[in-house]
């Protein structure tokens, strides 16, 4: 089974986000970059079918410029085989998913977190089944492959499915499908000499185009209030506040 | 210019968020057409005429009555060719969202979702979306004619503006090659107040302590009318079910109130409530970060706080 991994290289969940040049570049000052967490499910569960499944190869894909390599090399130390790098920057969902697209012809799963926590879209899976004509679900917190079925499951409000579908097939992942691996020392020795193809991306049309970023407004001093007087935070909450 | 809205049904009744989708379109100043798939009342689709709707598509096939994500794509696209639409808008969820984007493809729109206020068309389409996880807000420009915008929740307040909308009932060809996945079943607490909708979440975190001490927490919830939340590694130790978990890896909520308890105050926990209108913080230790991001804090144990919170609520009802 040839499975494709999609990654992003998103700042790590701790980051201050800032902006510079009037609200128009992201502030990468002090920012780490680290696999997508939802990324790094996918890329997990991808593992764990490789070690499972005989013959099974997993391939990890990145939409981005030469800083992403240290990111991308993470998920080979984890137990990826080999990368590309498609050399844009991921500006929007669907230029990112036609990119993954192009390449992902001839997988038989393609995973992927079920969004990017920069930009948040949760699409680029949905994109992607769509362009490439096979089906996609998100988020899945669960995913077995026996022959070319594949069983799921999917979370939905206040619940979750279970679904069935035949490879090929796109999956958005989040937890608990799989638990998050960290490199060894001999995962990082040897993701040195995988190879890392870096290719061209194909076409720029890019029908969303952002203008601006803006941070939200600061939040007020909280108020608080005594352990002894718990109702005097009902009455806040309905005359102050105004939410009950 | 007119705008089509996909309308989310769950046990029989609309969605509030396509309520709210229903209101945006409305307030976008164009002629709204919702489209409702699968099995619903007649009052129900009528009501949607209060909202600001014109005309109401009803697509009514018994393989529509599951969300099969596919099928309604193909439906949704050809219901936008065939009203002239070129917006379509809708509320994230776990069936909107990638319904959108199969649209979007489809139909070679432009794509926005966690959009958060209405669009301005001063200069081109722009909308303002949330990203780093609630942490920033991004204008994008929709350049294409055809557009797809998928809400966040609160991007417009439900309002019935008057009105009665034509209910028709709208038939479409189904393709079998859509219903290639198969939902076996279905999972889902009945009854409850959905957590992503919830205008009020009362969430525990370790804190708590186990499992067996959760009725005080759900009294509260009770209480309120709320929804249930709790934090990552309460969901991980398997003491609330994987769907309550709130945060940069789980649902992100946008209630008028978020009451945390026993909840240290995580960035990545923070980021799943920061569009919260108020926020409320019982912990026993005074430097818990959460009280940083919180409105209202008391500094307190749980197991005594939460009795009294309780009983304070049910005396003021
Ligand atoms: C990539 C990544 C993603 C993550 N995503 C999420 C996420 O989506 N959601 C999330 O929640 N976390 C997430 N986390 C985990 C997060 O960092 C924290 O570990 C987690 O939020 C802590 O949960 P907690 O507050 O319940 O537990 P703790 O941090 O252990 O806090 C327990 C709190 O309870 C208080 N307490 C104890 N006893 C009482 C009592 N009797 N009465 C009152 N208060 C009491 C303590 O003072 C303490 O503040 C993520 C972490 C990473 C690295």
């Amino acid at each position: 089974m040839k499975i494709l991994v999609c990654i992003s290289h998103v700042p790590d969940t701790t980051s201050k986000i800032n902006f510079t040049d009037n609200g128009t570049k992201f502030d990468t000052n002090g920012v780490q970059f680290i696999i997508g967490p939802y990324d790094d499910y996918a890329l997990a569960r991808a593992i764990e079918l490789k070690e499972a499944i005989a013959g099974t190869t997993v391939t990890v894909i990145n939409v981005g410029l030469a800083d992403t390599e240290p990111t991308i090399r993470k998920a080979l130390a984890i137990g990826a085989d080999d990368a590309i790098r498609v050399n844009a920057e991921p500006t929007d969902s669907f230029f990112v998913a036609s990119q993954i697209a192009a390449h992902a012809k001839g997988y038989d799963l393609v995973l992927m977190g079920r969004e990017s926590i920069d930009y948040n879209g949760g699409v680029v899976h949905a994109m992607v089944g769509e362009l490439l004509g096979i089906p996609s679900l998100s988020p899945v917190m669960k995913l077995d492959v026996e022959g070319t079925n594949v069983k799921m499951a999917r979370e939905i409000e206040g619940g979750k499915e279970s679904v069935e579908a035949i490879l090929p097939l796109v999956a958005g992942c989040q937890e608990p499908i799989a638990e998050w691996k960290i490199p060894n020392m001999r995962g990082i020795m040897s993701a040195r000499t995988k190879p890392l193809m870096v290719v061209e991306a194909s076409g720029n049309d890019k029908n969303v185009v952002t203008q601006k970023f803006e941070l939200p407004a600061a939040k007020g001093a909280v108020k608080m209030i005594s352990a002894d007087n718990v109702a005097e935070l009902v009455t806040r909450l309905k005359t102050e506040a105004k939410v009950l | 210019m007119s705008v089509l809205v996909f309308v989310e049904t769950g046990e029989g009744k609309i969605r509030k968020s396509s309520l709210e989708a229903i209101t945006y379109a409305h307030l976008m100043g164009s002629g709204v057409t919702a489209i409702v798939l699968g099995a619903v009342a007649q009052p129900e689709l009528e009501s949607l005429g209060k909202y600001g709707a014109q005309k109401v598509l009803h697509v009514v096939d018994s393989k529509l009555d599951q969300p099969v994500i596919q099928a309604y794509a193909s439906v949704i696209t050809k219901a936008m060719q065939d009203e002239g639409a070129d917006v379509l808008v809708l509320a994230n969820s776990s069936l909107g969202t990638p319904v959108a984007a199969k649209v979007a493809v489809k139909a070679n729109a432009s794509f926005a979702s966690n959009v958060v206020e209405l669009p301005s068309t001063s200069s081109g389409f722009v909308v303002k979306r949330s990203i780093y996880t609630g942490k920033a807000f991004s204008f994008v420009e929709l350049k294409n004619q055809k557009k797809v915008i998928a809400l966040k929740k609160n991007a417009a307040e439900a309002k019935e503006v008057g009105g009665g909308a034509q209910i028709v009932p709208y038939a479409v060809a189904l393709n079998d090659a859509d219903f290639s996945t198969k939902i076996m079943s279905t999972e889902k607490a009945t009854g409850d107040i959905l957590l992503p909708e919830a205008e009020i979440v009362v969430s525990g975190g370790r804190g708590m302590k186990g499992p067996e001490h959760w009725g005080i927490l759900l009294d509260l919830a009770k209480a309120l009318h709320a929804a249930t939340g709790c934090s990552k590694p309460v969901s991980d130790l398997n003491w609330r079910p994987h769907h309550e978990h709130v945060g940069q890896t789980g649902v992100k909520v946008a209630p008028q109130l978020y009451i945390a308890i026993g909840i240290s105050g995580a960035i990545q926990h923070l980021a799943g409530v920061n569009s919260s209108k108020c926020i409320v913080v019982i912990n026993k230790d005074p430097d818990a970060p959460f009280f940083k991001a919180a409105d209202y804090g008391i500094v307190g144990d749980a197991f005594d706080v939460l009795p009294k919170l309780t009983a304070a609520v049910n005396a003021m009802r």
